[in-house]
């Protein structure tokens, strides 16, 4: 029996900092940044939200499409790297706020950018093997990059949230491949404000082997090939990278460029990947074929294969798109930004 | 605020809008209540979900916040008529001050409330944003 | 019913007073209306003491104990009474009930409040607490704001105007001129109120009472031993009280003190007046749009027509109906606890004829103290 996405949905915050507001303060070049990274703004969360609030919010959007009872959701899996408490799980916060509780599982995950979609994975295992009826994997974060740092431009906040299950299914997951490794492309310890990273090891080493290597293993496991996708939806950490990885893969821009929407709202990290994922569900048809690969830092990569099925189109319009987030938007200076973000010490 | 068990008590009020209903008159409330103020120990309550769509029926813009709000201000605060006929005291966000008007839609959406300093517990609940209805 | 003498009244500047304690502040108060009484300690039968949050500002309770004692009244009975703003306004209700109960023949009935003790995010953290703690409070809610809430409802539905507000505040800061224990001796415009910084909109500084300490103490006795000590009493002949909704949002409607309404309604009925018949009122105006209300639920004018009123000086002194000649809490200050007996004095002042340059012509006045925003009412008649 085939095991698939019963419902979906997202959240993105609506302040946004355009990249020429950042290099106004650090001296940077608007123009050679924007190139390079391909990304012209980015979303802010308000002093009201963080992982948690995103989470729920779009946690409360796929339910609205999946159309079943929360009770029915044996397991939630909330994957951030800024989730609210080191020790307290987001996942209870948003259990309690969509409902589900107490019948269900929970737990939080951490893999850097990948957390979200390790969450799917595991809520698949459960549904596949019967022990629950469906499962909730969230992918949401508020990401913080150090000021004047060049991760300032991109790091972002938003989130997805997936109910798997075995019914109702406006995609089924035909299959997943990972690829994962020891490599500390990207890291932050315990207790420290900012993340650091290793410049350019952040590439070839990393991003890129990892999500080539899911990529092509998940096809070579199915027998597929690029052709065989109507859309490819890679990890998006800037505009250049998923758009690098997606022509040595061989994929089309017909195919990549619907995914892409890193350059608007910047990367939301582990909602990153699955925000593509669920723009490509919003115009996607019965029967396309989509790859979804994800890549954390640390490191390594979840690769999908998804089929949409006919369910989609009634389903669809149930909760506000992503392009409704994208378009509600409200830009802010640099001092507004570091006062939400609280980078000054009070 | 930093009282744990108080907060947890409500956690279903905050966080899921549930209200209480008197089976007897009829009567909704919400904050719920254990004691329906008309018909006394006649009544008898029961639990009921309310939608979570209302309309602002007046507002103000606090800028002298108490403690903890420091940060947010100045930010809107109004009484909002749930459809169902209550009125509960919310934050409006995602709209300006200037866009805010006596009869303006809204629907509740999850939101950080306050949080005890940088070690303690962030309560949750329940806010209102604008919403542009067909 | 019966009536209830008033024979002695006394209070002190209002105003941030870093030397003096919050129980020098009641003693101070208490000595000035014994004196004025002409009575002695050994006179007294029983204490009440209206006090808000002893607590919270100086980590003080058990309030009535203190005052007793540093009082030199002790063993007396003392009893402190709370409800938020209106706390000097029910511990004269419970001073007057204890006088006609037959329990007691003379009663020493104060207000006291010290808040300067703490920084003023303390206070307004404190002043919160009147309000619903779990669902205003809790959700960023402050007391400017909910009387902000109700103004701008009373705009839309009544068209009240920002510069009608304003002139509440312009007629106490007159009045308070000629008042010598008042905290505010400065003449203000409509256009230093709607200058002034908004504090929750469309409430400015200037609409707002002040953070103040002080202390109001009144001697009240029976009729017949009244007569022992002086020969002017003036008697309070009507008092009503009344409870409603501690949250603004379970109120019926929010643009009326259903409270002040019904706590009039018992106190006219009681002295078997009309609203017509009271010649001066101390009304509750913690805010400006607080006078406005008290007008229109004690029925000096008809609903929605209060900014109209104080605009075309019908509450001024000189008026129809002078309202808070004291100038009011705006002008004279609020130490909370003590507004509702501060009340009291006034009108015992204007009654007698000793208000000096502020006196109108008065035979019948009325207090009005209200708790948080609405949820106490107790108002008060007094006649020569």
């Amino acid at each position: 029996m085939k095991v698939g996405i019963t419902g979906y949905g997202v959240y993105i915050p609506r302040y946004r900092i355009k990249v020429e507001e950042i290099a106004r303060v650090w001296g940077g070049n608007a123009g050679t940044i924007k190139a390079s990274l391909r990304i012209a703004e980015k979303a802010v969360p308000a002093l009201d939200e963080d992982a948690a609030t995103i989470a729920v919010e779009a946690a409360r959007n796929a339910l609205k499409r999946a159309q079943i009872s929360a009770q029915k959701i044996g397991a939630i899996y909330v994957g951030s790297e800024s989730h609210p408490y080191v020790v307290k799980p987001t996942a209870t916060i948003v259990a309690a706020a969509i409902q589900a509780t107490p019948d269900l599982t929970a737990a939080d995950y951490e893999f850097a950018c990948k957390a979200g979609t390790a969450g799917v994975q595991t809520c698949m295992g459960l549904v596949a093997s019967g022990m629950i009826e469906y499962g909730l994997a969230i992918g949401a974060d508020t990401a913080q990059g150090a000021p004047g740092d060049p991760l300032e431009y991109t790091a972002a906040a938003g989130g997805a949230a997936f109910v798997i299950g075995r019914d109702k299914l406006v995609a089924s997951i035909e299959a997943t491949y990972s690829y994962t490794t020891d490599t500390p492309d990207f890291w932050r310890r315990e207790g420290q404000a900012y993340p650091r990273h290793g410049g350019r090891f952040t590439g070839l080493p990393a991003y890129f082997k990892h999500v080539y290597n899911a990529s092509r293993g998940l096809m070579e496991q199915l027998g597929l090939e690029p052709k065989d996708f109507d859309y490819a939806v890679f990890h998006q950490p800037n505009g250049k990278f998923p758009r690098v990885v997606a022509k040595k893969l061989g994929f089309t821009s017909e195919q990549v460029e619907p995914g892409i929407l890193v350059d608007r709202i910047g990367n939301t990290y582990s909602g990153s990947s699955l925000l593509g994922f669920a723009k490509v569900l919003d115009i996607a048809k019965p029967g396309d074929r989509i790859l979804v690969t994800s890549f954390g830092s640390g490191a390594g990569s979840d690769s999908f294969a998804v089929v949409v099925e006919d369910a989609i189109e009634a389903k669809r319009d149930l909760a506000p798109g992503v392009e409704d987030f994208i378009a509600h938007k409200q830009y802010i200076d640099y001092a507004t930004y570091v006062k939400l973000r609280k980078k000054i010490k009070v | 605020m930093s009282s744990i068990p108080r907060f947890w008590r409500n956690m279903k009020s905050r966080y899921n809008l549930i209200g209480k209903r008197c089976t007897r008159c009829g009567e909704i409330y919400f904050p719920p209540r254990n004691f329906c103020t008309n018909c006394r120990r006649r009544g008898e309550l029961e639990e009921v979900q309310l939608s979570g769509r209302g309309e602002v029926v007046s507002y103000t813009v606090i800028r002298t916040p108490p403690e903890g709000f420091e940060r947010q201000a100045p930010y809107v605060m109004a009484l909002v008529k749930l459809d169902e006929g209550v009125m509960v005291t919310t934050q409006i966000v995602d709209v300006s001050p200037e866009e805010v008007e006596i009869g303006m839609r809204v629907e509740s959406v999850f939101r950080k409330i306050q949080e005890d300093g940088e070690a303690g517990l962030i309560y949750y609940g329940f806010k209102f944003k604008p919403v542009k209805e067909e | 019913m019966k009536r209830v003498a008033v024979i002695g009244v006394g209070l002190t500047k209002f105003g941030e007073l870093w030397e003096t304690s919050f129980s020098q502040l009641f003693v101070e108060a208490g000595a000035m209306a014994i004196n004025d009484a002409g009575i002695d300690g050994d006179d007294i039968d029983a204490l009440y003491v209206g006090n808000m949050s002893g607590g919270r500002f100086v980590d003080q309770e058990h309030i009535s104990c203190l005052i007793a004692d540093h009082a030199g009244l002790t063993p007396i009975p003392a009893t402190r009474v709370e409800a938020a703003c209106a706390s000097g306004g029910l511990a004269i209700r419970q001073g007057v009930m204890s006088i006609l109960s037959g329990f007691h023949d003379v009663v020493v009935v104060g207000g006291v409040e010290k808040m300067t003790d703490v920084v003023t995010e303390k206070t307004t953290q404190t002043l919160a607490t009147a309000s619903d703690s779990e669902w205003e409070a809790f959700m960023g809610m402050t007391f400017p704001g909910l009387y902000a809430l109700i103004a701008r409802r009373h705009m839309h539905e009544y068209g009240t105007t920002r510069e009608q507000l304003a002139m509440v505040a312009v007629k106490n800061h007159e009045n308070a001129l000629h008042n010598p224990y008042a905290q505010f001796h400065s003449r203000i415009t409509v256009e230093d109120v709607l200058r002034s910084p908004l504090v929750a909109d469309p409430l400015r500084l200037l609409d707002c009472s002040p953070i103040t300490d002080g202390a109001a103490c009144v001697v009240l006795a029976s009729e017949e031993k009244a007569r022992e000590f002086v020969d002017n009493p003036v008697y309070i002949t009507g008092s009503g009280q009344a409870s409603s909704t501690i949250a603004l949002h379970d109120r019926k409607k929010i643009t009326v003190t259903d409270a002040t309404v019904n706590a009039a309604r018992e106190a006219y009925a009681r002295a078997k007046r009309e609203p017509r018949d009271i010649q001066v009122a101390e009304v509750h105006d913690a805010f400006t749009i607080g006078e406005i209300l008290a007008i229109e639920g004690l029925g000096f004018v008809e609903i929605g027509e209060g900014g109209r009123a104080t605009e075309e000086g019908e509450t001024a002194i000189g008026g129809r109906i002078p309202v808070n000649t004291s100038g009011g809490l705006k002008a004279k200050g609020h130490p909370v606890g003590a507004t509702g007996v501060a009340q009291i004095v006034e009108v015992v002042l204007q009654l007698r004829g000793e208000a000096g340059k502020r006196q109108v012509d008065a035979d019948v006045g009325l207090t009005h103290n209200v708790g948080g925003s609405g949820g106490t009412a107790v108002v008060h008649i007094l006649e020569k």
